[in-house]
């Protein structure tokens, strides 16, 4: 950042900064939108029309509105999941993984202990949905910090392997004896479902993810480890130097990521499904690398373009029924507007590089 | 067990290490001219699906290859306009690619999922006519397959005794000095890029058109980061990159061959062996990488003032 001090009164001078940071976003969204409209034409399908649906079917109702924070809450928590590791340089593209290795010990507790109450089983099952996402996390982060294998590789390895070992468990012992057509687990019990927020989908999830992610916002600011993250990701050698446990923080950075992606796979069944079927992650994981990249690991950017990505896959679904097109599209306009971010290094708020 | 079961296994084996090898040689270019190119899964996607579209509409499988080739090089010089024309993230820039080839490949092949196309011809491995047991249907291959060991000591030798390949390692090593000693880091780089396309056409194409003759969403499951982790078994130097290939079509017939002894293993945890073992074998040989990788792999060439 320049040192030059601003003259302006503090609230114009925030005005001014934050309409400009507005501007920048919308100027992104609106040049990937076109693109997309481009590439949409070229397949032969209409783009307006395209783009008219994805927001009258989203924005344009209460109900699409709703699942658009159902699909929003995942994205949150998968979102941090790569903010808090890239504070510390390292990059997390496992999330994927985490989250199914999440709602896999998640769901074990929701089968295995069903006489719970409530208010135990809630905080059990999601603790061990956190739990699944660490240790999934914690090989990569011993070789990252014992300086063997990067994390990049190994985190992207074991997306492979995370959904095979859910399959495999649903397959096998969890399966529901009543389904034999459509490989699912028993469907959980009442007391270990995410509670509802009226007669919506929306689930508790929502609330898990909001506070994560001020959580995540007073870490940073306003904390001794909040600093200390900043100094290794500066420098690491320079915060080895001045006594910084820099490989604990390693570990412990990436660990946490992978929690967080567990609790959001974990809350996503619980909550959305209420039972484990294979394949349940429309890539939750890859799409909240997105989110944090164009949110340059930014709480407050990571919010809205959470939203905004969510509204895009909601569109993708529609695109997918009204006009046929395969809901791999929505990776093209999501792809295409990190193009735009990426082209455009200047466009990024300054100062928060991810 | 029979004799041509086996052979079986082991042609799938030859299969399967032959598209990985193309791919990894690709990444090896793109590598020592350093970066490091996580498109290549997406890239892969995308050529598979404009190769197998394109046999399928001109009903001629060597066309397709040269569609495949064509398209990972276009989508690979995307990926080289933003990482060293707009000088963005590597990493990140190479994830968007992958992304956008997710979708553009699903979009391209959305009307080819059952189509039925004219594969390239397979022969046999000269002389094994003789011996009886060889001589069957199983053990034939397309001439994509006789070609990967010719590419790749043409790649090494391109690599490590022509003046262009001194000059591509140079610029991995150290671009400024490259830069000063007279050479373009820019040139250098978009031309790795665009051989490392070409090379990931030849993969994919090998895959889609040669191999399985199928098109289907996210059909290479990972092969591209495979291919990735390979390059660090490899050190960085295209003949170790056969070792590579080979121990990943070892994977795929050790997974066919549980499954053909009738031994009781599940198929969805027999089908994590080979990210497993690329795992294992990275963590293995993962010490000793440092002398091996290019000085400023993945660093961001800044232009010389």
């Amino acid at each position: 950042m320049t040192s030059i001090p601003d003259k302006r009164p503090p609230l114009a001078a925030w005005l001014v900064k934050s309409g400009a940071v507005v501007l920048r976003y919308l100027a992104i969204f609106v040049v990937a939108f076109t693109l997309f409209g481009v590439i949409l034409w070229i397949a032969g399908k209409d783009p307006w029309l395209a783009i008219r649906d994805t927001l009258t079917y989203t924005l344009g109702s209460g109900r699409g509105l709703s699942e658009v924070v159902v699909k929003m809450t995942p994205l949150l928590l998968t979102a941090l999941a790569v903010a808090v590791p890239s504070r510390v340089m390292l990059i997390n593209i496992g999330s994927e993984g985490q989250l199914y290795m999440g709602a896999c010990l998640g769901t074990w507790v929701a089968l295995s202990f069903t006489g719970l109450p409530a208010w135990v089983m809630l905080p059990f099952m999601l603790f061990m949905g956190a739990v699944g996402g660490a240790l999934w996390a914690l090989v990569p982060a011993i070789l990252r910090a014992r300086g063997l294998v990067n994390e990049t590789i190994t985190t992207l390895l074991l997306n492979y392997v995370a959904p095979s070992l859910v399959t495999f468990f649903i397959y096998g012992p969890w399966r529901s004896p009543g389904n034999s057509f459509y490989p699912q687990t028993l469907d959980f019990v009442p007391a270990a479902r995410l509670p509802l927020l009226g007669d919506t989908r929306i689930h508790l999830g929502l609330v898990v993810g909001l506070v994560m992610l001020g959580l995540y916002w007073l870490l940073m600011k306003y904390t001794r480890w909040g600093l200390e993250m900043r100094a290794i990701g500066g420098n690491a050698q320079a915060a080895k130097r001045s006594g910084i446990p820099v490989t604990t923080y390693l570990i412990l950075a990436l660990c946490i990521g992978g929690a967080l992606a567990g609790v959001a796979g974990i809350a996503e069944v619980a909550g959305a499904h209420g039972r484990l079927r294979p394949g349940f992650s429309p890539g939750f994981g890859y799409t909240g690398f997105l989110i944090n990249w164009l949110a340059g690991g930014h709480p407050l950017g990571i919010l809205v373009m959470a939203f905004v990505v969510a509204l895009i896959t909601s569109g993708g679904d529609i695109l997918q029924i009204n006009q046929g097109l395969p809901f791999a599209v929505v990776d093209i306009l999501l792809a295409i507007t990190l193009f735009v971010v990426l082209a455009r290094p200047a466009l990024r708020l300054k100062g928060k590089r991810a | 067990m029979t004799l041509l079961s086996l052979l079986g296994v082991v042609s799938s084996a030859i299969f399967s290490g032959a598209s990985l090898l193309y791919a990894t040689l690709g990444e090896i270019i793109n590598e020592r001219a350093g970066i490091v190119d996580l498109a290549l899964e997406g890239v892969l996607l995308v050529s598979a699906a404009t190769g197998f579209a394109v046999t399928v509409e001109t009903g001629s499988p060597y066309l397709g290859v040269l569609a495949a080739m064509l398209a990972g090089a276009a989508l690979n010089l995307l990926f080289g306009y933003l990482v060293i024309g707009r000088r963005a993230n590597q990493l990140a820039s190479g994830l968007a690619v992958m992304f956008f080839g997710f979708g553009l490949s699903a979009l391209i092949g959305r009307d080819y999922t059952s189509a039925r196309i004219n594969s390239l011809p397979r022969f046999a491995l000269p002389g094994t006519s003789l011996i009886p047991a060889l001589s069957t249907s199983q053990f034939k291959f397309d001439p994509l397959i006789y070609l990967a060991l010719p590419v790749t000591v043409l790649v090494w030798w391109l690599l490590f005794h022509t003046r262009w390949g001194l000059g591509l390692r140079a610029v991995g090593e150290n671009a400024q000095t490259a830069f000063a000693a007279g050479r373009s880091p820019q040139r250098i780089q978009y031309q790795a890029i665009i051989g490392s396309g070409l090379l990931a056409g030849l993969a994919a194409a090998h895959l889609s058109i040669a191999w399985t003759m199928v098109w289907g969403e996210f059909m290479t499951a990972g092969r591209g980061f495979i291919a990735v982790a390979l390059v660090i078994f490899s050190k960085w130097h295209p003949l170790r990159a056969i070792a590579g290939a080979l121990l990943f079509g070892g994977a795929v017939a050790f997974q066919l061959l549980m499954q053909a002894s009738g031994i009781q293993i599940s198929p969805f945890l027999l089908d994590t062996t080979p990210y497993l073992l690329t795992l294992i074998v990275l963590i293995a040989w993962g010490g000793t990488r440092r002398h091996a990788a290019p000085a400023s792999l993945g660093r961001v060439y800044q232009g010389t003032e």
